[in-house]
């Protein structure tokens, strides 16, 4: 391992500590709790919706979660790490058979759903759900 | 004025703050840097440090720098660089300089040889805008265009920028941040890009456009 790969594993250690990663990939429905600053008081704002992405390049890794919010498709790309993100909640698992699912972009209603995974998914490691 | 420091260009991450912010950072090391020799106004008619970086393998060392080496008590060196430094300011030769040279905050000059583009065209070399993709241009999308006037003055003049070789020059880059400093690793890290390719030796020295910080140890920051 040379150093920059040694002083980012740090850094992982580091920031995985305040806050756990749990698994998940593409198709699953996520609930992010990102932390806002407003004027001197913070808050937390849930981002709800479907991963479409991620990518996995160790502390640079981010990902990419879409909702529809009053018909209007909105995006948001988190980096996995960051500290402003509070928490990260898996609500749903989604049965998807590919990595990245750009495909939603293009659909609405009915053709955008995305089935559940069948099979019973052990509790999320890490951070429990927030309902 | 102080002495810089040598270091080698490792790569580039980032740095997640507290306040949720991210910083792009190169990281430096600053390996086993001792002074050599030093440049004293009697003997040599001005004053500088002469200093050495990271370890050579003694069976690649001549037989000269042996010597040179052996003058100042220190292990042979991969790399030397000298560094003008005001009389007070002076070293003894053998003495270690930590990373904790230069402090969080403190704005440096890095010194370095760009990575080379080879053969280059006038676009790539001088941001010059090219010809039009269209409107009658024909295979000479990216030339120059015109190199100078016709029969007077009958020639293009000297020094007319062109194609030619890009990159590979000393390149030095002002006013850079420095974000953090882990002097157990020897380690620095520099907001922002710093010339040259990962492995290549850079200088780096307090910002000649700023006043130096007053924490900033003087004349150096000694290994222990």
């Amino acid at each position: 391992m040379n150093i920059i790969q040694q002083f980012e594993a740090e850094q992982i250690a580091k920031l995985s500590a305040n806050r756990p990663v749990p698994a998940f990939a593409a198709g699953d429905t996520l609930r992010v709790s990102v932390k806002v600053v407003e004027g001197e008081r913070s808050r937390v704002q849930a981002f709800e919706g479907v991963c479409i992405a991620r990518s996995n390049k160790g502390l640079n890794s981010n990902f990419t979660v879409r909702k529809i919010s009053y018909g209007e498709g909105v995006e948001r790309v988190f980096p996995l790490y960051a500290p402003t993100i509070a928490d990260i909640t898996v609500v749903r698992r989604g049965d998807v058979r590919r990595a990245k699912l750009y495909y939603l972009r293009g659909r609405s209603g009915k053709s955008a759903r995305i089935a559940e995974k069948a099979r019973v998914i052990v509790p999320v490691t890490g951070t429990p759900a927030t309902e | 004025m102080r002495t810089g420091l040598l270091a080698m260009k490792l790569g580039m991450t980032r740095i997640f703050k507290d306040d949720g912010s991210h910083v792009p950072v190169t990281v430096l090391h600053v390996d086993n840097v001792e002074v050599v020799a030093s440049r004293t106004l009697e003997k040599d008619g001005y004053t500088a440090v002469q200093l050495g970086w990271g370890k050579a393998k003694v069976k690649n060392v001549s037989k000269p720098n042996k010597g040179h080496y052996a003058a100042a008590k220190v292990e042979p060196k991969s790399r030397l660089g000298e560094f003008r430094v005001a009389a007070d300011a002076l070293l003894e030769p053998g003495a270690g300089v930590s990373a904790a040279h230069f402090v969080v905050g403190q704005e440096v000059d890095v010194c370095g040889t760009s990575k080379g583009k080879g053969f280059a065209g006038g676009m790539k070399r001088w941001n010059y805008s090219g010809l039009e993709a269209s409107h009658g241009v024909s295979i000479s999308h990216r030339s120059l265009g015109s190199t100078g006037n016709r029969q007077d003055p009958g020639k293009t003049f000297k020094n007319k920028k062109m194609a030619g070789h890009l990159g590979v020059e000393r390149v030095t880059t002002q006013n850079l941040e420095v974000a953090a400093v882990d002097a157990e690793k020897g380690l620095l890290m520099i907001k922002g890009a710093v010339p040259g390719a990962k492995g290549s030796y850079v200088r780096v020295t307090d910002a000649i456009k700023r006043t130096r910080p007053a924490d900033a140890p003087y004349p150096a920051a000694l290994a222990g």
